[in-house]
């Protein structure tokens, strides 16, 4: 086991936590959050596997992408999180009724 | 790399899991967030221990600094108001389907 | 819509956690099976390192080699803006503080660390050359010394007018653009940067960009966090 697996594998288990949240979560903010813990899960992949090369020096074309990502990251939280408000300003709640929702549907079947 | 490398990487790794959990588990908006803002902190560290230190800088600064404002904005408006529905319909006991308008 | 009951949560919840296992066991068998040790793209970096302008390679991949990327995503990031500006009620950009009685501490302390903020971002943009740094973590710097001041009650000084801060929120990516446009009508590729020219260029750019980014960072926080009750009124009213 290497330093590259244990971050990746940590990354796939951040991304599925988030993914579980994201899907079981009816709160908007919560929603988000779980979108952010999945991007940081990416990032560890990503960062995991630019160590494979060897030496001292990691791989600097995944870090170019997570550092773009990162910023990506955080407009389309902040693009959401307006949307989240403006939701809940015109609804008066942030939060998905989870018991109006049909399982088949939310389930996308 | 040194057992006390190892260590290290076990227990911040550890550390990320759990707080990722907790914070998608907390019931209260505003523990979510703060439990986020953490862990986004210690992500930052763990760029540094895989040796990726620009990735880290822009960590500190936007995944903790400015998503941690901008969340806690967010969750402070949210929670601001009286909601017609409780702030989490996820937990337990909560009777879903009466609410909604 | 059909209606289910109160407990249909729970059966979501299996259906989940059954989805989510399936997709972790996939993903932990990917990682599982990359090689321990692959060059990757690290070589060709390496060698082309010299001719990129810059010493370090994760600015050089960044503003050189993918640049392609990079000013994609500035773009993204000027739409994620324009987004959160068109649903700010107030659509000015202004700040209306929430910490107009700030205690006295808050306001000395931000007062303070702004400044050594700024110069801090200006450091990262100019150590990016050789250095971890760059436009990236000096936008984010600078985007967090803005976010700071905001968040101690300061608005948005009179002379920084509306069109100024979009003028802001954008330049990075047209000069980007300008950039680009301007290495092919000299003869060579679109983001091709001629070898002479390419670390000043790519440190007009990078200027440029940590302003947008910082910028873009500040709106982003000031225009998403209006005060919610005047977004209540207005929209109760308005439509």
């Amino acid at each position: 086991m290497s330093q590259t697996d244990l971050y990746t594998l940590v990354g796939s288990a951040l991304f599925v936590i988030g993914l579980y949240a994201l899907m079981t979560r009816p709160h908007l903010l919560h929603k988000v959050l779980a979108l952010n813990i999945s991007s940081s899960g990416v990032f560890f992949v990503l960062v995991g596997i630019a160590r494979r090369v060897g030496g001292p020096v990691p791989d600097p074309l995944p870090h170019a992408m997570v550092l773009t990502g990162i910023v990506v990251t955080v407009s389309s939280t902040a693009f959401a999180l307006a949307l989240a408000k403006r939701i809940y300003t015109e609804t008066g709640t942030a939060a998905l009724d989870a018991a109006d929702v049909d399982v088949g549907e939310s389930l996308g079947g | 790399m040194t057992s006390s490398g190892w260590f290290f990487d076990i227990l911040l790794v550890a550390t990320l899991v759990w707080l990722a959990v907790r914070a998608l588990a907390e019931v209260k908006l505003f523990k979510s967030v703060v439990l986020f803002i953490a862990f986004g902190l210690l992500v930052a560290l763990a760029w540094v221990r895989l040796s990726a230190p620009d990735i880290a800088l822009a960590e500190a600064a936007i995944g903790a600094g400015i998503t941690g404002a901008l969340l806690l904005d967010a969750a402070g408006h949210m929670r601001g108001r009286a909601e017609p529905y409780p702030a989490s319909p996820d937990a337990e006991g909560a009777s879903g389907g009466d609410t909604d308008g | 819509m059909g209606k289910v009951t109160a407990k249909s949560p729970i059966a979501v919840r299996v259906a989940a956690l059954a989805i989510c296992a399936g997709v972790g066991a996939l993903l932990a068998r990917a990682v599982l099976a990359i090689p321990e040790t692959e060059p990757g793209l690290a070589p060709l970096v390496d060698a082309n390192l010299a001719v990129s302008g810059v010493k370090n390679a994760v600015t050089a991949v960044l503003l050189n080699f993918r640049g392609y990327d990079t000013l994609l995503e500035i773009a993204v990031l000027v739409l994620a803006t324009i987004g959160v500006l068109s649903l700010s009620v107030t659509q000015t950009g202004t700040w209306d503080p929430i910490a107009a009685q700030a205690d006295p501490v808050l306001s000395a302390l931000a007062r303070f660390l702004a400044p050594v903020m700024i110069l801090v971002s200006g450091y990262l943009l100019w150590a990016g050359e050789h250095a971890p740094g760059g436009a990236f973590q000096a936008g984010s710097v600078l985007g967090a010394a803005g976010v700071l001041l905001a968040l101690s009650g300061y608005a948005r000084p009179i002379w920084v007018s509306r069109f100024a801060l979009r003028a802001a929120i954008s330049v990075g990516f047209v000069v980007f653009l300008a950039t680009a446009i301007g290495e092919m009508l000299a003869g060579g590729l679109l983001l091709e940067y001629p070898a002479d020219l390419a670390k000043t260029l790519m440190l007009v750019v990078e200027t440029w960009l940590t302003v947008s980014i910082g910028a873009i960072l500040i709106s982003l926080f000031i225009a998403s966090a209006s005060p919610a009750e005047e977004l209540r009124r207005r929209s109760g009213g308005g439509e």
